[in-house]
């Protein structure tokens, strides 16, 4: 794939990075900023700074935007960056944590635990990791005991993803009051979310990401084949499971509390690739930043898009990576995938 | 020195390489003929511990290799493959990779490691293009990146998968010339190699695969007079001394 030549010059290298992190800062402050009670940037500011939650500002802004603002910000990045995971170690650039049935997997098991043991709601980001790790070895399994051609992989993980959905959607109906706000869960969203309920998933979430800009170079080597990578000293398997258990991690983190966000996962390392390159650690960067910019706008827009009235973010998603997969898929059909 | 002692491999518990025992010399260019599925790439990659032995040994300095980490044996052993999952990286940094059986935590390539890098992509002449994106090359200027990487890994001995398939002959020649060079460096090199004539001419042993056992293994004259080439590839072959040295050159009629 040809990037677009940004990184062609220091200097516009440095004005990538720049942009996309004041972007992503303005997108954050509007995001605090907008809503049904319009607040300027100076009260925004004001009160977060003087941690003040008595008056009406500061209630809006610690207990509802603020919350969700992190909630965006923490699916975003960690689930573009366990779709670069899964992306990369898989070689397949139409794996994704929802295409490959991770996502779903870990809601199946988010819904099984509050169906099953409601108290237990505060372990739903375990569950949700250990259902993701779940999806990760069926399809990985699936696709390499019948060969491990890429197609195979996809195919098996719409089909693992469909079948799981369908365990959710069961559940579902079967205890209707398990899962508060089940639309949202299921197209996504992150209607009343709470800072105690985010604090595991952060707890998961920034050490993966950590943990995985660690291991960019590995994934670079990674990328080169696994026999190449082998004969260069990379041990792959066990490198190949801490990447895909780390792919786990950080999207079943994320599906814990934001439900099963499609696309992101998907779109955003696409995008990435074609700005940065494919080397993986402006990579994995790019795609933590640009995934948090591109869910908390997604967000912003589905909570102000048709005021009062609010959409789960995962439709806004939707409608924004729907197109674009459509268009991946056209533009491969010319050239090799 | 590389040695294999009675090595057996292969996949899914199916032998392909049958009781082979060789040495690849350093300071030598050792060439590895056979017909299409003889088990040649097979043999290369479970000297370099890719693929496990199922019997036998693969002795490095006279060790076992399975005492050798991965990492240790990647600074022994180089391959230049011949299958390819090519990244859209920039060359330079593709060359790079070869240090990565050197580095430690961080991951970060040194200074030096750009130096050998540089070094290895001038000695390929690939160093023009160290800023174009690997996929953007042309099939031979991509193979000479992936030569760079494995020169740059700087190692004792190294393998090469067909190096020379789907490239010019200028480039053809300009392979069996580095072969040649990192041989007179007092490196072992190893070539899997189709062209008969090639192989004769430029090496110093020839090993020759048959259905997964090694039927010969000597310096090309001798082997070229056993006949067993003739009998493996079912080919009539010649030897013909002209103005430019020695030459060899192979006809569809076996004799």
């Amino acid at each position: 794939m040809k990037s677009l030549q940004i990184f062609s010059t220091p200097r516009g290298k440095g004005l990538f990075w720049a942009g996309l992190t004041l972007l992503t800062l303005a997108v954050s402050v509007l995001s605090l900023g907008l809503g049904s009670v319009t607040l300027g940037p100076g009260e925004v500011l004001r009160a977060l700074l003087s941690g003040d939650a008595a008056s009406t500002a500061g209630r809006i802004l610690h207990f509802v935007r603020l919350p969700r603002l992190c909630a965006a910000l923490l699916a975003g990045s960690a689930l573009a960056v366990s779709g670069t995971v899964i992306q990369t170690v898989l070689h397949n650039p139409l794996a994704s944590p929802g295409v490959i049935g991770v996502n779903s997997s870990a809601g199946l098991a988010v819904a099984l635990v509050c169906a099953v043991v409601p108290s237990a709601q505060a372990f739903s980001p375990l569950a949700a990791f250990l259902g993701a790790l779940a999806g990760v070895g069926l399809v990985v399994g699936i696709a390499q005991s019948t060969g491990a051609s890429r197609m195979t992989l996809v195919l098996a993980g719409v089909a693992v993803s469909n079948l799981l959905s369908a365990g959710i959607d069961a559940v579902v109906t079967l205890a209707p009051e398990a899962l508060t706000g089940v639309t949202d869960f299921r197209i996504g969203g992150f209607t009343g979310v709470t800072m105690e309920a985010l604090a595991p998933a952060a707890g998961m979430i920034l050490p993966g990401i950590g943990a995985v800009l660690l291991l960019s170079r590995e994934m670079d080597i990674l990328s080169l084949g696994e026999e190449l990578a082998r004969s260069l000293g990379l041990r792959v398997r066990l490198i190949r499971f801490v990447l895909l258990m780390l792919a786990a991690l950080l999207a079943g983190a994320a599906v814990s509390f934001a439900g099963l966000l499609g696309f992101v996962g998907l779109i955003v390392p696409h995008a990435m690739r074609r700005l940065v390159g494919e080397e993986s650690l402006p990579l994995t960067a790019g795609s933590a930043l640009g995934g948090a910019c591109f869910v908390t706008v997604c967000d912003l827009l589905a909570r102000t898009l048709f005021a009062p009235y609010e959409l789960p973010v995962g439709i806004v998603l939707s409608f924004t990576g729907g197109p674009f997969f459509l268009w991946l898929l056209l533009r491969h059909r010319g050239g090799k995938p | 020195m590389i040695q294999l002692r009675n090595l057996s491999a292969g996949y899914l518990g199916k032998p392909v390489v049958n009781h082979v025992s060789l040495d690849f010399p350093a300071g030598q260019v050792t060439a590895l003929l056979g017909p299409n599925g003889s088990g040649k790439s097979t043999l290369v990659k479970a000297a370099l511990g890719i693929l496990p032995t199922m019997e036998g040994e693969v002795l490095y300095d006279g060790r076992n290799i399975r005492q050798l980490s991965p990492k240790e044996i990647a600074q022994r052993a180089a391959w230049l493959t011949q299958s390819r999952d090519t990244p859209s990286i920039l060359a330079l940094k593709m060359v790079l990779h070869g240090r990565f059986p050197y580095s430690g935590y961080p991951r970060q390539y040194s200074r030096e490691d750009y130096a050998i890098a540089r070094t290895a992509m001038e000695a390929t002449g690939s160093l023009p293009y160290e800023n174009e994106n690997v996929r953007t090359l042309s099939g031979g200027q991509r193979q000479s990146v992936y030569l760079a990487m494995t020169l740059a890994q700087n190692t004792p001995t190294v393998f090469m998968d067909e190096p020379t398939t789907y490239l010019d002959i200028r480039r053809q020649l300009e392979i069996m010339n580095t072969a040649r060079e990192l041989a007179a460096q007092g490196k072992a090199v190893v070539l899997v190699l189709h062209d008969i004539a090639l192989a004769l001419e430029r090496a110093d042993r020839v090993a020759v695969l048959r259905e997964g056992a090694l039927v010969s293994w000597d310096i090309p004259e001798t082997v070229f007079r056993s006949g067993v080439l003739q009998q493996t590839f079912r080919v009539g072959l010649h030897r013909m001394d002209t103005p430019h040295g020695i030459r060899y050159y192979y006809t569809e009629e076996a004799e």
